[in-house]
């Protein structure tokens, strides 16, 4: 009890306070760009890191972390581009909302959406590392595999209706991700010669193009900003507490999607890029109106913000416990942490524990602060994109997309694959094929193979390597779990069926 | 005629300012350091850490960048291609990668030789490392199984074709046994898959050993002599092995980089070296002073003992 009130005594001095908001607020400017990721925000600050005590270094690094995280929503709610990859779902209905004039609403639902999971991932670290840590190391390459078909149902949620275009985008977005080095074995595949393609397709690269270029060339061939008309006046009247009170009024759904978002994170190398797309499948799925589902429903964005946010301190539970960074901005905060010499692991908890639960306190805080500074800073970015006429707004934004692709690893190439796959994404648009399915199947179709190879690699010396696939508890519970959420649509399509042949018998 | 005198005028005059740019001594403006990797690495931490001792001695800003993808080739293709050998634009490079990967591919779009060395500056030796709980104490008990159970011990590492990858193969041959090499995108994923039991082994690096002491024993270290940060590691040569090998990190210029420019970094790259020692050894990183001519030496060399394990391999596919 003692180590806690210390802990938090260090953290309520005005310095730490200073260093949580601009460390949200500088997380929330580079999140809301699309292709500023957490990661890059998290290694620019770092030689800054080296010259702080580790406690500011690490709550600094923490806070831009949960703000780049939330800040994601920005974009994806106002032009319909997630700002990260852990906001993709946040666009299937933010976006909708901000269309009917509802956009400061959905900002408000995104704000304490990620606060409350931003918290509730910080409640989750301090009281259940260790079983969690442990459950965490049971995913192996068979678990990884499974985890990826699992992924890959998901398809049928998100592809708007036609489950086969959405197939077929899932399938595209898997071919694009056998591009370049295969990830196991090392061959290069499909660069057509060309170096520069022995890297692949970037995924945010592709998360670029596919979602912002087509509401681009919607804008420009429209000659107007779709939101423009009907959003300035009827943004009144909304007030946060009754938001407040709309969102809290979803207990079911905020506990499934931050339960969601914690499983997800531990897995190691998954992260809120998945745990958005599996909470907003999964609120769907048992919502009473899934078929209202794309057109501004409040439950989708709330499963959406508060999965993601659940995973910033989700996926420190291997980090801290067993050294296992959980997603790519968890290298750099290990990095740090190996640098000031403290090793993941039990001495983390008990030598060094005033540190540690000083930083995973400071997340908390963090979540905290993004109320405020997200409420403020929504406010503005708000009126820079709509008070912004749209030939000011396109060309400003088509550039935002061109440094963004480009600033991800500067490389010219990446901003030629971004307009080749914007141009693309916005035909098959056209004939009904969503971006989402595309850019799933990017981030599953390499996970699906690494776990595939790694474990027929480990059969070599069994006469059926196959069978390395079906070997485990964990991967029973992961088919069985597929299985379900593959023949759902039939469950549920079947049972409504039942439903109306037992309802008309009883009216006849 | 007036016109005429303003654009002569403004020639001479932008002219004079870029002989004054050659003329004035390096480093004049920034240095675009390049890591082929992404954020967060062992490439990344210590470009991270050389930055500000490197600033303070060139006295220009150094902006480290990255450029991640194709295991460090598609930086290393660009920056053959496009860089200037004017001293202002370096790129880590890693043996090695920088070896095998022009050997292995059809077209890495660089060669080994493109590359004028400026340092190696630090090298982390392969290690073979288990699960606390393993059942081998020792590298006897871990031999002496694998040669009556051939193929069954899993080993994972990070890449193939890599520092652990060649390791594992050398290990192979100098022991008579025949192991399962597994390949893992990096080191992050191998933690989970040796502490939740998936794999038997790793073959990785010190810094893991390091990172890892509680919950893994390391049985056998790739380096000439035991690690300071993991005194109860034996090598490889203790028991009987010759095996030396790992990953080496260094910076390297342009080939055509005027020499004056080569050895100015490669003093101002040592003494940042010496700086940052003792944030680098307890990591399980060996600091390494290799210039010059011994860089280039030290390149040579380990592209002879890689390129027979390499013809080794090719001749397996065949």
């Amino acid at each position: 009890m003692e180590l806690f009130q210390e802990t938090f005594l260090q953290l309520l001095h005005p310095y730490i306070i200073i260093l949580i908001f601009s460390g949200v607020t500088a997380g929330l400017f580079v999140g809301a760009m699309p292709g500023l990721t957490a990661t890059m925000a998290l290694a620019v600050l770092l030689p800054f890191t080296f010259t702080m005590p580790p406690l500011e270094g690490l709550v600094a690094l923490g806070a831009v972390y949960m703000g780049a995280i939330y800040g994601g929503s920005f974009a994806a709610i106002l032009v319909n581009t997630p700002g990260t990859p852990s906001s993709i779902a946040t666009a299937f209905e933010g976006y909708p909302m901000a269309k009917e004039g509802r956009a400061i609403e959905a900002i408000y639902v995104a704000t304490i959406s990620s606060a409350i999971g931003g918290i509730a991932g910080v409640l989750f670290l301090l009281l259940l590392s260790p079983p969690l840590a442990r459950l965490s190391i049971k995913f192996g390459p068979a678990e990884f595999f499974w985890v990826a078909m699992l992924g890959l149902t998901l398809i049928a949620s998100l592809s708007e209706g036609s489950l086969l275009k959405g197939l077929l985008g899932g399938s595209l977005g898997m071919i694009l991700g056998t591009i370049g080095v295969a990830p196991i074995g090392g061959e290069t595949r499909f660069t057509f010669g060309l170096p520069v393609l022995q890297g692949g397709v970037e995924m945010i690269v592709a998360l670029i193009g596919l979602f912002v270029l087509p509401e681009l060339y919607n804008m420009a061939t429209q000659g107007k900003a779709a939101l423009q008309e009907v959003s300035i006046s009827s943004e009144r009247g909304v007030s946060f507490f009754s938001v407040l009170k709309r969102v809290l009024s979803m207990p079911g759904n905020l506990i499934r999607s931050c339960i969601i978002g914690e499983i997800v994170a531990i897995i190691p190398g998954a992260g809120g890029n998945i745990a958005n797309l599996v909470a907003y499948n999964e609120a769907k799925r048992t919502s009473r109106h899934p078929e209202k589902f794309g057109t501004g429903v409040i439950e989708g964005l709330v499963a959406s913000e508060s999965s993601n946010n659940v995973t910033v301190a989700g996926s420190m539970v291997p980090l801290l416990t067993l050294g296992i960074p959980g997603a790519p901005p968890d290298a750099v905060i290990l990095g740090v942490l190996l640098l000031h010499g403290l090793r993941p692991g039990i001495e983390l908890f008990t030598t060094s524990g005033k540190l540690t639960y000083g930083f995973i306190i400071s997340m908390g805080l963090a979540a905290i602060a993004m109320v405020p500074v997200g409420l403020m800073g929504g406010r503005l970015i708000y009126r820079v994109i709509f008070k912004t006429p749209y030939y000011f707004l396109v060309p400003t934004i088509s550039l935002a997309t061109i440094l963004g692709s480009f600033a991800l690893r500067n490389s010219i190439t990446d901003v030629l694959i971004m307009i080749i796959l914007g141009t693309i994404g916005y035909l098959l648009k056209q004939v009904g094929i969503a971006p989402a399915p595309i850019v799933l199947g990017l981030i599953l179709g390499s996970i699906a193979e690494i776990g595939f190879v790694q474990s027929l690699l480990r059969g070599t010396a069994y006469p059926y390597p196959i069978l390395k696939l079906f070997e485990n508890p964990l991967s029973h519970i992961l088919i069985a779990m597929t299985l379900f959420s593959g023949a759902w649509p039939y469950i549920s399509a079947l049972y409504k069926r039942l439903k109306g042949r037992i309802k008309s018998k009883e009216e006849s | 005629m007036k016109k005429v005198l303003i654009i002569i005028s403004i020639f001479a005059l932008v002219l004079s300012f870029s002989v004054v740019a050659v003329q004035a001594e390096y480093p004049d403006k920034p240095i675009n350091y390049i890591i082929s990797f992404n954020p967060g690495g062992e490439s990344d931490i210590t470009a991270r850490l050389q930055e500000k001792p490197l600033e303070d001695l060139l006295k220009v800003p150094v902006n480290v960048t990255h450029k991640p993808g194709g295991g460090g080739a598609v930086a290393w293709s660009d920056f053959q291609r496009t860089a200037k050998p004017d001293g202002y634009t370096l790129v880590g490079v890693n043996i090695p990668h920088i070896i095998g990967q022009p050997l292995q591919r059809k077209d890495a779009g660089y060669s080994t030789d493109g590359f004028n060395i400026i340092m190696w500056f630090h090298f982390t030796p392969n290690a073979l490392i288990v699960n606390k709980d393993s059942q081998f104490k020792t590298l006897k008990d871990f031999i002496d199984f694998a040669k009556k159970n051939p193929q069954v011990i899993t080993v994972g590492g990070s890449g193939t074709y890599s520092a652990n990858h060649l390791e594992t193969l050398r290990l192979e041959k100098a022991a008579g046994i025949k192991l399962t090499y597994i390949p893992h995108t990096g080191t992050g994923p191998l933690v989970p898959a040796v502490l939740g039991g998936h794999l038997t082994c790793l073959m990785n690096y010190s810094m893991l050993g390091v990172q890892l002491k509680d919950q893994v024993r390391v049985l056998a270290i790739a380096s000439e002599e035991r690690v300071p940060f993991l005194p109860d590691a034996p090598t490889f040569k203790e028991q009987g092995y010759d095996i030396v090998g790992g990953a080496f990190r260094g910076i390297a210029a342009p080939l055509g980089t005027p020499k004056a420019i080569v050895d100015k970094l490669a003093n101002a790259f040592t003494e940042v070296n010496k700086k940052i020692t003792e944030k680098q050894e307890p990591l399980g990183f060996v600091m390494t002073y290799a210039t010059g001519d011994k860089a280039q030496e030290l390149t040579a060399q380990m592209k002879k003992a890689y390129g027979d394990v390499f013809q080794d391999i090719s001749k397996e596919k065949k």
